[in-house]
């Protein structure tokens, strides 16, 4: 039986603005999540029964975030000259500017195979269902996202210390 | 490392921005037009109320007591699943409501939308709000009103089958020998609208 969307909001927001953060940083992600939901809630009537809500919302997330990317790339100021001191001002949430700093580094494909398998716990085949390609040609991209990751944030050693 | 790394992504969201986005997407949706069914709950003397409705109007009043995410499914399968936890849509229902368990109130002002009933339950509904309030009408009393003496069960299941209960009001409806009858929020729910509208 399908759900009222509300119910899909409650259960899968959270995820999917981690996913989005992940693709996008803090600030970007909110309104990737906000496109996407919007989105999901146009075509929710026709989404399967049986279909895994999750892997939707995400893939309906990943195209967003590809827009919000290029609408970024449009703009006067290229992704990588944002100063360093503006990350995260003003959400709450936003972590370690240094950490969305080496995720803004990957490639997009082992950023976007970070995020979806590491984050949203999506399957390989399902990550290769999104980004095209073979299902082991995902799980490398996310395997080399996370050892790049490791090496371009020394921070990772480092949870849990007072910073 | 690796799971200090992947724990670090998955940090939790912080639920003020989680709020945001919510109200920032009732927003986007209702400007969309995308919000078949806008509902919320408010609290009442009668407990924990589910508001719903449509673009035509007010569609659902639930008591706490018909579990409202059972009531919200029912609502997704009857209607439209493209259901938002959405007040604003439900702003002058809950102040009339307010108004009316206030005693400030004695009808209700509101665009319903009758569309979870059909045929004679609808007609018997459309008509309850002829029963003035404070007033009590018994089945036979409500079958002849509507112009069809004979259907006095008939009138019993249109009361208990009333989408909008308070609003419309099936709890003026009473049994012949003078006692209360059933009522979809309970008795003790039904003795209390009867109560507050006595004392008025």
């Amino acid at each position: 039986m399908k759900l009222p969307f509300e119910r899909v909001v409650a259960q899968h927001g959270a995820t999917v603005l981690r996913v989005c953060r992940v693709l996008l940083g803090p600030h970007d992600a909110e309104d990737a999540w906000s496109e996407a939901f919007l989105a999901a809630l146009r075509a929710y009537p026709d989404l399967p029964e049986t279909a895994n809500v999750q892997a939707w919302l995400v893939t309906i997330a990943h195209r967003k975030a590809i827009d919000v990317l290029r609408a970024a790339k449009r703009g006067p100021l290229p992704v990588e000259e944002v100063p360093d001191s503006a990350t995260g001002l003003g959400t709450p949430d936003a972590g370690d500017p240094d950490l969305w700093a080496a995720v803004r580094h990957l490639p997009d494909k082992q950023r976007q195979a970070v995020a979806y398998h590491y984050v949203a716990g999506l399957t390989h085949a399902e990550i290769a269902g999104i980004l095209g390609g073979t299902a082991d040609a995902a799980r490398r991209a996310a395997a080399d996202g996370i050892k790049n990751l490791r090496k371009s944030y020394p921070g990772a050693h480092a949870k849990g210390a007072p910073r | 490392m690796n799971d200090d790394l992947t724990t670090l992504l998955s940090a939790p969201v912080d639920t003020g921005t989680l709020d945001r986005l919510h109200r920032r997407l009732e927003r986007e949706a209702d400007t969309a037009g995308l919000v078949d069914v806008a509902y919320t709950t408010v609290d009442s003397p009668l407990g924990a109320l589910l508001l719903a409705a449509t673009a035509k109007g007010l569609v659902r009043v639930a008591y706490a007591s018909e579990d409202h995410d059972q009531v919200l499914e029912t609502l997704g399968r009857k209607l439209s699943p493209r259901i938002l936890r959405a007040p604003r849509r439900l702003d002058d229902t809950a102040r009339e409501l307010d108004e009316y368990f206030a005693k400030r109130r004695t009808t209700f002002d509101l665009a319903l939308d009758l569309s979870l009933s059909h045929g004679f339950r609808q007609l018997v509904q459309t008509h309850l709000p002829e029963i003035g309030y404070g007033q009590t009408r018994t089945y036979r009393q409500v079958a002849e009103l509507v112009g069809n003496p004979k259907a006095v069960r008939a009138v019993g299941t249109a009361c208990a089958t009333n989408p909008l209960p308070v609003v419309i009001p099936c709890h003026r409806v009473l049994r012949a020998d003078g006692t209360v009858g059933g009522y979809i929020g309970g008795l003790a729910a039904k003795t209390a609208l009867l109560k507050l509208e006595a004392a008025a």
